[in-house]
């Protein structure tokens, strides 16, 4: 085991929330075409506020701290508050588009001793990213960004979502890290929109391209590992618990609002009326996510992929419940394995089969 | 003998962690923990206070260590944490502008 993921375990004992995702703004300088938020701003933290969470934050023994947003730099005062993080001692990890940084800015980034960035680009080809951001220009001014940040030594990272809009281009996505000389990272999740619309759904690929990933050794690894049949469900499995989401790490919105993690939509409390440490401990809402094992998963518990599901609580509480299985993870396990999950053996034998037999009286 | 000094480096990421502190280099991303009487060199790191006042004054009189003993250890750490720049090593005091990320 790795010393981080010791540590990591350590945290999980003590209950300590070892990484924290805080939005800084929501308001952003792209129109992402599968973005999840609102845009508008609508009473975003005060930078003496976002300080005093980030004390507090420190005080309940968070190392790993993520800002994001939205588009970080929309805020004036964003690199007052990365210092701030980084005078409390914070392993800071930036998520954005980059459009607004240039020379300046990675040389601040780099002073300040931020660990990584992480910049989404959708597609090698301008006609395609610009068209996904609705930005003309977006791509060369967030490869602009990228080339600062590498010449600053910065550790960079190139963010990809994969949809029906740009699946053709993954493969010169991914040309375009190596060509940069950074690290690539390909995600295939769209969620619904965070005031509960499914439209965007739409944008999901289709199971085809989830096969042809999960067979690239440069994306998973090791593919025949990445897709051998799951081991036997055990009782450490069942007595496991999904993801670190409210064990030890949450989410910060940029109005105060904590929730267990950024894709799962629970609210907790508000850092603006409460504690930070105060809901981490004692909300409700919080203990009752952490008190799920999965032995208690409603149908992921007599599921053949239990040990080895990526099952996010978050999408299945988005899905109806935090218990429930999380559709779009069963078809990862599926798609991965060819080896059908519980939910939808249970969704097949549930469904309507032909007319049913009705016993009519004779007529004579 | 020249004395030693130590400072804190600021280009890391620190955090104690149930008694263990936790440190991440943000030059070359290296993961440390260290054990309690290395934490405690650590936060002793101040840059003005020489290493051997902080053997004598701290180690030796919290453990029951040799001072031969805890000299030669701490030197050792010394020397491996200020490779990963995560301390900085002079043979005069250390001002705050000479440990950060520059």
């Amino acid at each position: 085991m790795s010393l981080l993921a010791e540590m990591n375990e350590k945290a999980h004992a003590l209950g300590i929330p070892l990484s924290v995702h805080i939005d800084v703004t929501y308001r952003c300088n792209e129109r992402c075409v599968h973005c999840y938020l609102d845009h508008d701003d609508k009473g975003e933290m005060t930078t003496q506020e976002i300080k005093n969470v980030l004390d507090q934050l420190a005080e309940a023994g968070v190392f790993f701290l993520v800002f994001s947003g939205g588009e970080v730099f929309m805020r004036r005062d964003f690199l007052d508050l990365v210092e701030y993080a980084r005078k409390l001692l914070f392993n800071v990890k930036v998520k954005t588009n980059g459009v607004m940084i240039h020379e300046a800015e990675a040389k601040r980034l780099r002073e300040l001793g931020v660990e990584q960035l992480q910049l989404s680009v959708y597609s090698h080809r301008p006609e395609v990213h610009d068209a996904i951001t609705k930005l003309p220009g977006s791509l060369k001014r967030t490869v602009n960004t990228i080339r600062f940040l590498k010449a600053q030594g910065l550790k960079v990272t190139l963010s990809n979502v994969l949809m029906t809009v740009n699946r053709q281009d993954e493969r010169g996505t991914r040309a375009l890290a190596k060509q940069l000389g950074v690290d690539y990272t390909l995600d295939p999740t769209v969620t619904p929109k965070i005031d509960g619309d499914t439209s965007i759904l739409s944008l999901r690929v289709d199971e085809e391209n989830l096969d042809a990933l999960f067979q690239d050794d440069e994306l998973v690894g090791n593919a025949e590992e990445y897709c051998k049949p799951p081991s036997p469900v055990d009782e450490d499995v069942m007595e496991g618990y999904s993801c670190s989401a409210g064990h030890t790490a949450c989410y910060i919105s940029p109005y105060g609002d904590v929730f267990p993690c950024v894709q799962f939509p629970l609210p907790t409390g508000n850092v603006r009326r409460q504690k930070f440490a105060d809901i981490w401990y004692d909300s409700p809402q919080m203990n009752e996510v952490r008190s799920i094992k999965v032995k208690d998963l409603t149908v992921c518990s007599s599921c053949t992929h239990a040990g080895s599901c990526t099952r996010c609580p978050g999408l299945a509480y988005m899905e109806g419940s935090m218990r429930g299985p999380s559709t779009s993870d069963c078809m990862k396990s599926y798609h991965r394995t060819g080896i059908p999950t519980a939910n939808m053996l249970h969704k097949a034998a549930m469904a309507p089969g032909g007319p049913l037999v009705q016993i009519l009286p004779m007529v004579v | 003998m020249a004395e030693t000094y130590i400072a804190r480096s600021t280009a890391i990421a620190a955090r104690m962690l149930g008694g263990e502190m936790m440190i991440m280099s943000a030059v070359d991303s290296t993961f440390f923990t260290l054990n309690e009487v290395a934490t405690l060199i650590w936060q002793s790191a101040d840059g003005r206070t020489p290493l051997s006042e902080i053997v004598e004054q701290k180690i030796c009189q919290e453990y029951e260590i040799e001072p031969e003993v805890a000299h030669r250890d701490a030197e050792e750490f010394v020397s491996a944490l200020s490779q990963h720049r995560i301390l900085v090593v002079s043979d005069q005091p250390i001002s705050d502008s000479s440990t950060g990320a520059q």
